[in-house]
């Protein structure tokens, strides 16, 4: 379990800061290539980019007291005890109901999810907590409204099975 | 190292670490945004349902392939997937569509690597896409022996 942790470690060390600059500047090339061929509709994404951005930043702002909260209230020993690699059920839950009562888009919890794996959260765990996310009780009545009651129970008791079978899977496929 | 001791020195320590992540996770966030923007303006939504209409694992493959590559808020996928019904497309494609609108990031999929790892990215996005195909088959199993 420790060398795990160790390897963990290791590859974060490895890993390039500058990798999300490239991806920002690979789209940014993309937009500038297609802006070539076709201005008009190249700054209409950019503006639906723009209004999407705006949309983003109250869940930003969110995201962002939750990771101060998590750097100055959440220990090590706290996240190895409830969501670490002996935590069980009680980890599986906690990562399961926080997913599927998180908000906004997935990547805006990629960073909180990343220093909680740099304090001992089982990857697993992160799995599910990332596929939890379909579960999602703010649009339940929307989802009732279009298919009906029965549908959406069926689909929400499977997309909670699956979250954990998600988190299972990926956990054993990453340590083979 | 030397700890901090104070809550002062904690909260200035915790803010630092904050912000330091948000400098990090900032880019990718901006780059899944502008990337969203021309999926938006560039993929006709409009003419999915010509995709639709094979077998039911074809179109739980074509549902979540479609999922797979969109992106926007889920309520869009739950209109969306209700004209989809009401043109006569099946509870399978729609399911999928539905289902792996949320669980697979192709489009995030680049922040995904970068914050976790080609290996779990890629893993964990091959894995609910292949589970999106199996929902979707479960719940129309399920639903013709719940209503019959």
């Amino acid at each position: 379990m420790n060398n795990r942790v160790e390897k963990q470690k290791k590859d974060k060390k490895k890993e390039s800061p500058w990798g999300a600059y490239v991806f920002l500047l690979i789209v940014l090339l993309v937009y500038l290539v297609i802006f070539l061929f076709d201005s008009g509709r190249t700054l209409v994404a950019l503006q639906f980019s723009f209004e999407m951005l705006k949309k983003l930043v109250p869940i930003l702002g969110l995201v962002s007291c939750f990771m101060f909260l998590n750097n100055l209230l959440v220990k090590p020993s706290w996240v190895k005890n409830h969501v670490g690699e002996d935590s069980g059920w009680k980890g599986v839950f906690i990562a399961v109901v926080g997913g599927a009562l998180s908000m906004g888009p997935i990547y805006v919890w990629y960073g909180i999810l990343q220093e909680l794996q740099e304090k001992g959260m089982r990857t697993s765990l992160i799995a599910s907590f990332l596929y939890a996310r379909s579960v999602k009780p703010q649009l339940l009545p929307l989802m009732v409204y279009y298919f009906g009651w029965l549908y959406a129970l069926v689909l929400v008791v499977y997309l909670i099975l699956f979250s954990v079978l998600n988190g299972v899977m990926t956990g054993r496929m990453m340590r083979s | 190292m030397k700890k901090p001791s104070t809550l002062t020195e904690n909260i200035f320590d915790s803010s630092k670490k904050t912000l330091r992540m948000l400098i990090r996770v900032l880019p990718n966030i901006f780059a899944v945004v502008l990337l969203s923007g021309l999926i938006m303006e560039f993929v006709p939504m409009n003419r999915l349902s010509e995709f639709l209409g094979g077998g039911i694992l074809t179109d739980g493959f074509v549902g979540a392939g479609i999922g797979s590559i969109s992106i926007g808020n889920p309520l869009v996928s739950y209109v969306l997937g209700g004209e989809l019904l009401d043109q006569g497309v099946s509870l399978v494609a729609v399911t999928a569509l539905l289902v792996s609108w949320v669980t697979v990031g192709s489009i995030q999929l680049p922040a995904e690597i970068q914050t976790f790892g080609a290996r779990f990215a890629l893993l964990r996005n091959a894995l609910s896409f292949l589970f999106a195909i199996l929902i979707a088959v479960l719940m129309l199993l399920t639903m013709q022996f719940l209503i019959g």
